[in-house]
């Protein structure tokens, strides 16, 4: 890496300075092997050690669920039962019957009215618990502890207040997702520096201006380990919000594969949600760098 | 009437039960164009008096006059040029000037006009060239220029420096002072400038006004500074004039106000 990274720069240098034919020859010989060295280095640390393990850890799997006894399928079993959901996500039989895609689809429209809604008010909450010491003493101990709560134990209650399933599962994604969002967001606003309020004091910026020019870049490193952890815990809660509402989403796959015992198909949707889950995971993090990378200059 | 009148200002802190008393009976005036510097050991109060001008941090009793209006809150009417520059890190060195020059002019030039006066301030420090690039990307002297562009830029009635040139190595520390001294002669600003070192308060006042210890820190002694402009380091270092006020600053500072350290 230290070395690519310190030939590039210098060939940019010397290009002018130098006569041309010498910039011409070594760019064709040096670029494709650069790049073929970079593609084996990357597969080589990142790719081939997970894959390795994966197979190492199935082979156990196999032998460990292969004898008379024992209650859960094998790898072997996934796929003799289960190949159809592994090799095409996305068809459709009928209403009730359709790939793992569109199901995780139906989850994640649902985990993004959750998910955007705990971030609005997330954010928000959290902006006036920073800025205010008073309602910080106040509130602070009262999500410390309804943070805890797990998604499930929401359902009851959120079935009550809506007396409906489709807003009630929206509600525990959202009330799961909410707490880190908050309490890094007002974390974040009480580490603004003084310096910028009173930047903004001189400047006599108001209350609006203030959050959108100060706040949030200063706060959005902050901000987006908040809602990284949240979109995490909102897809964690996506099995528990969809007991509720059926349909066709990934989490009552689970739910209805369990009531009609087809154990293959919820190890199947279980790596659907574990990956849906690592790329959301990313692409937040990717989101906040994009963001985020002013701030910390 | 004098520009700026700061009479009979006493300021304390509360902590707890207990009130310090920072600064007692202040008394200053200040004309239209006139450069103060307020010298004084660390801990005096310097800083608390310039963030009472400022409006930053409000007089116990007593009270502070800008042309006569009393002055209780910030304001871009005394801009303050921070000692670690307090540039907006998200911004670049042009969008940190935009902001306060939308803010302040916002409805009374357009976008035309802003943009040259962005320009016009940038160019006063010398700062054009780096208009687009972020804070982290320039050095420590950089920044506190377009630090000073910033508060320029709000066209305020009074500038405020608190320590601009603290942070910075001696080169670069001569560099801004002449900056600033060409500034004053050409812009004929009033301003007030928190310093602790005694030859940039001799080379850049009209006045130094020489701060006793704190607790309960007030104004010792005040120096005018009768050298005519414009001034060269240079030519000063062996000029009795600026000898003699260098002398009594530091006679004032290190016999009469020596800084006794707590025991510790």
């Amino acid at each position: 890496m230290m070395a690519v990274t310190a030939l590039k720069p210098k060939a940019a240098v010397a290009a002018p300075a130098k006569t041309a034919d010498v910039v011409r020859l070594a760019t064709p010989i040096a670029r494709p092997a650069r790049v073929a060295g970079k593609v084996l280095r990357f597969v080589g640390e990142n790719v081939a050690p997970p894959m390795i393990v994966l197979m190492i850890l199935l082979v156990i799997w196999q032998v460990a669920a292969s004898g008379d006894a024992s209650g859960l399928p094998s790898p072997s079993d996934v796929w003799a039962q289960s190949s159809e959901l592994i090799l095409d996500p996305f068809f459709v039989y009928g209403t009730q019957d359709i790939g793992l895609g569109w199901r995780v689809l139906t989850s994640l429209e649902r985990v993004a009215y959750g998910f955007g809604l705990a971030a609005i008010v997330g954010v928000l909450t959290g902006a006036a618990i920073g800025q205010s010491i008073w309602l910080m003493r106040g509130l602070d101990p009262i999500f410390q502890v309804l943070r805890t709560v797990p998604p499930l134990a929401w359902l009851p209650i959120s079935l009550a207040a809506f007396m409906d399933s489709a807003p009630s599962a929206i509600f525990v994604i959202f009330i799961t997702a909410i707490w880190p969002i908050i309490i890094n967001t007002a974390a974040g606003v009480r580490a603004i520096p003084q310096d910028y309020r009173n930047v903004a004091a001189v400047l006599r910026l108001n209350q609006i201006e203030f959050f959108f020019k100060i706040m949030v870049p200063a706060a959005a490193p902050y901000i987006f380990s908040g809602l990284r952890i949240g979109v995490g815990l909102s897809w964690l809660a996506i099995v528990a919000a969809e007991m509720l509402t059926g349909g066709v989403g990934i989490g009552f796959f689970i739910w209805d594969a369990w009531n009609s015992s087809r154990l293959t198909d919820i190890i199947v949707a279980l790596v659907y949600i574990g990956v849906t889950g690592f790329i959301l995971d990313r692409l937040v993090g990717w989101l906040g760098g994009i963001i985020a990378r002013g701030t910390t200059a | 009437m004098s520009y700026l009148k700061i009479d009979r200002v006493f300021k304390a802190f509360a902590s707890g039960a207990r009130a310090t008393e920072v600064l007692s009976d202040i008394r200053l005036t200040i004309e239209k164009g006139e450069c103060v510097s307020i010298i004084g050991h660390s801990g005096c109060g310097k800083s608390t008096l310039l963030n009472l001008v400022a409006g930053l941090t409000q007089v116990s009793t007593g009270v502070i006059k800008l042309e006569g209006r009393e002055v209780n809150a910030p304001g871009p009417d005394r801009a303050v040029v921070f000692q670690n520059h307090s540039l907006l890190p998200w911004l670049t060195v042009y969008d940190n000037v935009n902001l306060a020059v939308t803010k302040v002019f916002g409805a009374t030039r357009t976008k035309a006009e802003r943009h040259a006066w962005i320009m016009e301030n940038l160019d006063l420090v010398q700062m054009t060239h780096a208009a687009d690039k972020r804070p982290g990307e320039i050095s420590g002297g950089m920044r506190q220029r377009v630090g000073i562009a910033r508060a320029l830029a709000m066209e305020p009635k009074i500038l405020l420096l608190d320590e601009p040139f603290g942070a910075l190595d001696a080169l670069t520390r001569a560099h801004l002072q002449d900056a600033v001294m060409d500034i004053h002669a050409r812009l004929k600003n009033t301003m007030i400038m928190i310093t602790h070192d005694v030859d940039e308060a001799v080379l850049l006042a009209d006045r130094i006004v020489m701060m006793t210890n704190g607790p309960a820190a007030t104004i010792g002694e005040v120096l005018p500074v009768t050298m005519a402009r414009p001034r060269d380091r240079i030519a000063l270092a062996a000029q009795p004039d600026y000898l003699r006020a260098r002398e009594a600053v530091l006679r004032f500072l290190h016999e009469r106000h020596r800084l006794v350290e707590a025991a510790e």
